[in-house]
């Protein structure tokens, strides 16, 4: 075993607790610091594996913007926790069997000789000036290029999406819209009627004398 | 014995059953279940980032790329959904979404 071996057992024993620790965590703010945890672990073997560039974007993108929204929205959010845990452990033996019986399929056909992933050897080591970055962009640049401008149309929809689904009018509000005011016409503000005349009578002004 | 490929992909099938098995648990936490799911294309992406090293092919990395962007943009707007839906009913509850008398 070398060196690498120890870094991605270590690596891949806490991502695995981290992930169990996510779905049974009572808190939902301890399971996304856990999801944190679990990224940081991924974005490393992703290091081991010499994919710089996404690592790194793991750590930024994730780390940085999806689970700090995370954390934000369940802090928001007040949750009657004794309510959702209700039944928590109810469906347990349907879950485990289930997961058991997937990941061990799994391990039996890519850990058996037939799958001969071991006639797939590690590439030998880049050169020194190899940049991960530098080919994923001219990949993306030339024969992911639709791809790519759809993606960001992709993450417009999203924003503009994120954003009509929470906007509303807060009814408290006092703000008064220039142009509102701006645009106001005689007859929204002046109501003239008619009427008759009225003369000023005298026992109606003497009252108002007295009190002087 | 050396860490492979095979040992990559193994990781990342255990990881997809794990989120598997916590979307079963948390049937009722939606936020909770949202996570699950970001589990799951951990656990893809990892297969992705495997399978992209050891055939040295750079494709691999930029559908990471996408998944990546993909997620992001499904997380924003399923947390904006479950703010809309904490603002009108008071609650995240799968039991009390009925209203649709699914």
């Amino acid at each position: 075993m070398i060196f690498q071996d120890y870094v991605f057992y270590a690596l891949a024993a806490i991502l695995l607790f981290a992930g169990l620790r996510v779905i049974t965590a009572r808190n939902p703010v301890h399971a996304a610091l856990f999801l944190v945890l679990a990224f940081f672990t991924a974005a490393g073997i992703w290091l081991l594996l010499e994919a710089e560039f996404l690592a790194i974007a793991l750590v930024l993108v994730y780390v940085g913007a999806v689970m700090v929204l995370f954390l934000f929205v369940v802090m928001m959010l007040d949750i009657n926790l004794d309510r959702l845990r209700e039944g928590f452990w109810n469906a347990l033996p349907v879950a485990l069997p289930v997961g058991l019986l997937m990941a061990a399929e799994m391990v039996m056909i890519l850990g058996s000789k037939h799958f001969s992933a071991d006639m797939l050897n590690a590439p030998a080591p880049r050169p020194v000036g190899y940049s991960n970055t530098a080919e994923i962009g001219r990949q993306l640049y030339t024969d992911y290029l639709l791809p790519f401008e759809l993606a960001s149309v992709v993450l417009l929809v999203a924003i503009v999406a994120a954003i009509a689904l929470t906007l509303r009018e807060r009814k408290d509000s006092k703000f008064i819209d220039p142009a509102e005011q701006v645009k106001v016409k005689r007859a929204d503000r002046l109501r003239i009627i008619s009427m008759p005349a009225e003369k000023e009578s005298v026992s109606a002004a003497e009252p108002a004398a007295e009190n002087k | 014995m050396s860490v492979g490929l095979s040992h990559y992909l193994i990781l990342g099938s255990i990881l997809f059953a794990i989120s598997v098995i916590g979307i079963f648990l948390n049937r009722k936490n939606v936020i909770v279940l949202l996570m699950a799911i970001e589990l799951m294309l951990l656990a893809v992406n990892m297969n992705f980032i495997a399978f992209s090293h050891y055939l040295n092919d750079i494709a691999g990395q930029v559908f990471v790329f996408f998944i990546l962007t993909v997620a992001a943009a499904e997380s924003a707007i399923g947390l904006a959904i479950l703010v809309l839906l904490f603002r009108n009913l008071k609650t995240i509850n799968v039991d009390d979404l009925d209203s649709l008398k699914g």
